[in-house]
């Protein structure tokens, strides 16, 4: 949608009306990310990882299609070849090394971003559909890094596949004829190889169509802010261009800085030593673990270790590891609590920093730890509280809490008072 | 921006007097950075295409030419294209250098294609400078075109007993490689 206030875009010269007329694409580039889209003045530097993950999902496209012309998908080879990238290749090392850590530093942008969201319960009417499309990006994106990580054909890639696909297994009655239906085989070889390198390749186009989704939903409300109220008047917005495309340039900046340090100077540090291993079907590395970023599910996966009733103790860690993030495609119908913002729910806050946070780092610390105490009982805490706050604490906490006095709108929240903000049309917002 | 100078006070927008705003250098400063490192990241992105170094480690190639009869060619492989060696008998020679240069197409004398004491050693690509098709005439028994030497069957091209083009679509003679007599009887191309 459009505030009124919205600025129209008007073709400069003969060509971009004829454009207009037959393809209105600037039109639709500068009413999406330019002067035409209306934005809230107030968003803080946790609104800018939206665009940061936009450009991580491209920057693992390109690097990705440069890996693939160099790559083999054949058990026979795939180790080599990657080798060959890495020797022989030019600049082969650091499109690799690109794109292993460009896989990390998708995964960072995305957690801040989902943080941002349920710190400022972003996923709230009427902006429940983003949310739904983003938790679908969310697990399209894990589905593609787990295949990614298999395709070098290491001991961890090999070991994590059979793993993995070995979650299927613990379907009841189907389990087994589906995992080896997933991998073609009895354990992972050629065929499954093939079958993830084809996903692996498809499902970021996938991404990509699921992100135009995302962000076309994005523009029917606009986007929220960090006071949860809705923009009221023009003195609430500022235009997108320039205001936040410089500031999504300087985020820009700052985390390819960091990117890149990690590229140049520690590009290992986030993968396994034992990838580097050929894969070898009759040998376990003796620790293996998925990458950093499926630790906490990782861990809700192991946290169950007894049977329960009928039900077997590895079926019920893999209904709880899938739980735990399928529920929050209901997570706008959980928490009714009618103010957005965290920042003026004093109760929410408690359990969100003081809970679901630390709930969230000791789960992260236990999934990548080996599997003994004390880790197996933190996980086991730590997964009851997550399960609690999402389908008990946050309910009720909506209901008794008694939030704090919201601002009447974004322009008193920024400028103290709304009467300021009705100034001439010369003024110049926020210099 | 250029809008909002035109309507905005000096106050408002750091303009000086000159009609210059502060933040221009800022705007320059920051666009021409962005420039300059996306073509600088462009490099890696297009000298990924180039040949690997196990491709580029793979590019000369030893041939043994001892056992060629006067008359007889090879075929061997440099850098995966067809590469013919061929001992040309005293006519074929003769033919060569009573060929008048000058009404070539690719004017060069046999002297030029072949090296100094090995005026009989005919080395080129068997790659027809047309369109890359390997031409017939090194092997036993093939056509070998109206001038002797060899014939691309693709497009009609014909090449005399130097390699030069003589008849055809082809705009030069076959490349003659780059290549040194490491002893009487063996060549290292490339």
């Amino acid at each position: 949608m459009s505030f009124p206030w919205a600025k129209e875009y008007t073709p400069a010269n003969g060509f971009t009306k004829f454009l207009d007329e037959k393809l209105p694409l600037p039109r639709l580039v500068y009413n999406a990310v330019g002067a035409g889209y209306p934005v809230p003045r107030n968003l803080s530097y946790f609104w800018n990882f939206g665009v940061l993950a936009g450009f991580f999902l491209v920057l693992q496209i390109v690097t990705g299609i440069i890996l693939a012309m160099h790559y083999a998908a054949n058990a026979q080879v795939a180790f080599a070849t990657t080798e060959h990238i890495m020797r022989n290749v030019n600049w082969g090392w650091l499109m690799r090394y690109a794109h292993a850590n460009g896989a990390s530093f998708f995964f960072i942008v995305v957690y801040l971003h989902i943080f941002r969201g349920f710190y400022y319960s972003s996923y709230k009417a009427p902006r429940e559909m983003i949310w739904l499309l983003g938790v679908t990006i969310f697990l399209l994106m894990m589905a593609t890094a787990f295949m990614g990580y298999v395709l070098p054909w290491g001991q961890m890639s090999f070991w994590g596949a059979k793993v993995i696909t070995g979650l299927f297994g613990a379907i009841p009655l189907v389990g087994e004829p589906i995992q080896i239906w997933l991998l073609g085989g009895y354990a992972p070889d050629n065929a499954a190889l093939n079958r993830f390198f084809s996903l692996h390749f498809l499902l970021p186009f996938v991404i990509a169509g699921f992100v135009i989704l995302h962000i076309w939903a994005l523009h029917i409300p606009g986007s929220s802010n960090p006071t949860g109220v809705e923009i009221k008047s023009e003195s609430d917005t500022l235009p997108f261009h320039p205001y936040y495309t410089v500031k999504d340039g300087f985020g820009l900046g700052v985390a390819l800085i960091l990117f890149m340090t990690m590229v140049f100077f520690l590009p290992n540090a986030l993968g396994h030593p034992d990838n580097y291993i050929e894969a070898n079907p009759l040998s376990t590395p003796a620790h293996i673990v998925p990458e950093w970023y499926f630790w906490p599910f990782y861990a809700i996966l192991r946290a169950f270790t007894v049977d329960f009733l009928f039900i077997p103790a590895k079926l019920l860690g893999v209904i709880a590891m899938f739980g735990s993030i399928l529920l929050w495609f209901i997570l706008p119908w959980l928490d009714r609590s009618p103010v957005r913002s965290g920042h003026y729910r004093p109760l929410f806050r408690k359990f969100f920093w003081f809970g679901l946070i630390p709930a969230m780092i000791v789960l992260f610390i236990c999934g990548g730890a080996p599997a003994e105490e004390p880790y197996v009982m933190l996980s086991q805490l730590a997964t009851a509280y997550y399960f609690l706050h999402f389908l008990v604490i946050l309910p009720i906490v909506g209901q008794i809490e008694k939030p704090e006095p919201l601002p009447y709108s974004i322009t008193e929240a920024v400028l103290g008072s709304d009467k300021k903000a009705v100034l001439g049309e010369n003024a110049s917002p926020a210099v | 921006m250029a809008d909002t100078a035109a309507t905005a006070t000096p106050e408002t927008t750091g303009e000086t007097g000159d009609g210059i705003r502060r933040r221009d250098f800022i705007d320059i400063a920051a666009v021409s950075a962005a420039g300059v490192g996306g073509l600088a990241v462009l490099y890696p992105l297009i000298s990924q295409m180039a040949p690997s170094k196990d491709v580029l480690a793979a590019s000369s190639t030893e041939v043994d030419v001892s056992a060629i009869q006067p008359g007889q060619a090879i075929k061997a492989v440099f850098r995966k294209q067809p590469l013919f060696v061929r001992r040309l008998t005293p006519a074929e020679v003769q033919e060569a250098n009573a060929t008048p240069v000058g009404a070539l197409r690719d004017p060069q004398t046999l002297a030029e294609r072949t090296q100094e004491g090995h005026e009989d050693m005919l080395v080129t690509m068997g790659v027809c400078t047309h369109l890359g098709c390997v031409p017939l005439g090194a092997a036993e028994g093939e056509v070998k075109g109206e001038f002797g030497g060899y014939f691309c069957p693709c497009h009609g091209s014909h090449y005399d007993t130097a390699g030069r083009i003589r008849k055809g679509p082809a705009p030069t003679n076959l490349e003659v490689p780059e290549y040194t007599f490491t002893s009487d009887t063996t060549i290292q191309v490339g």
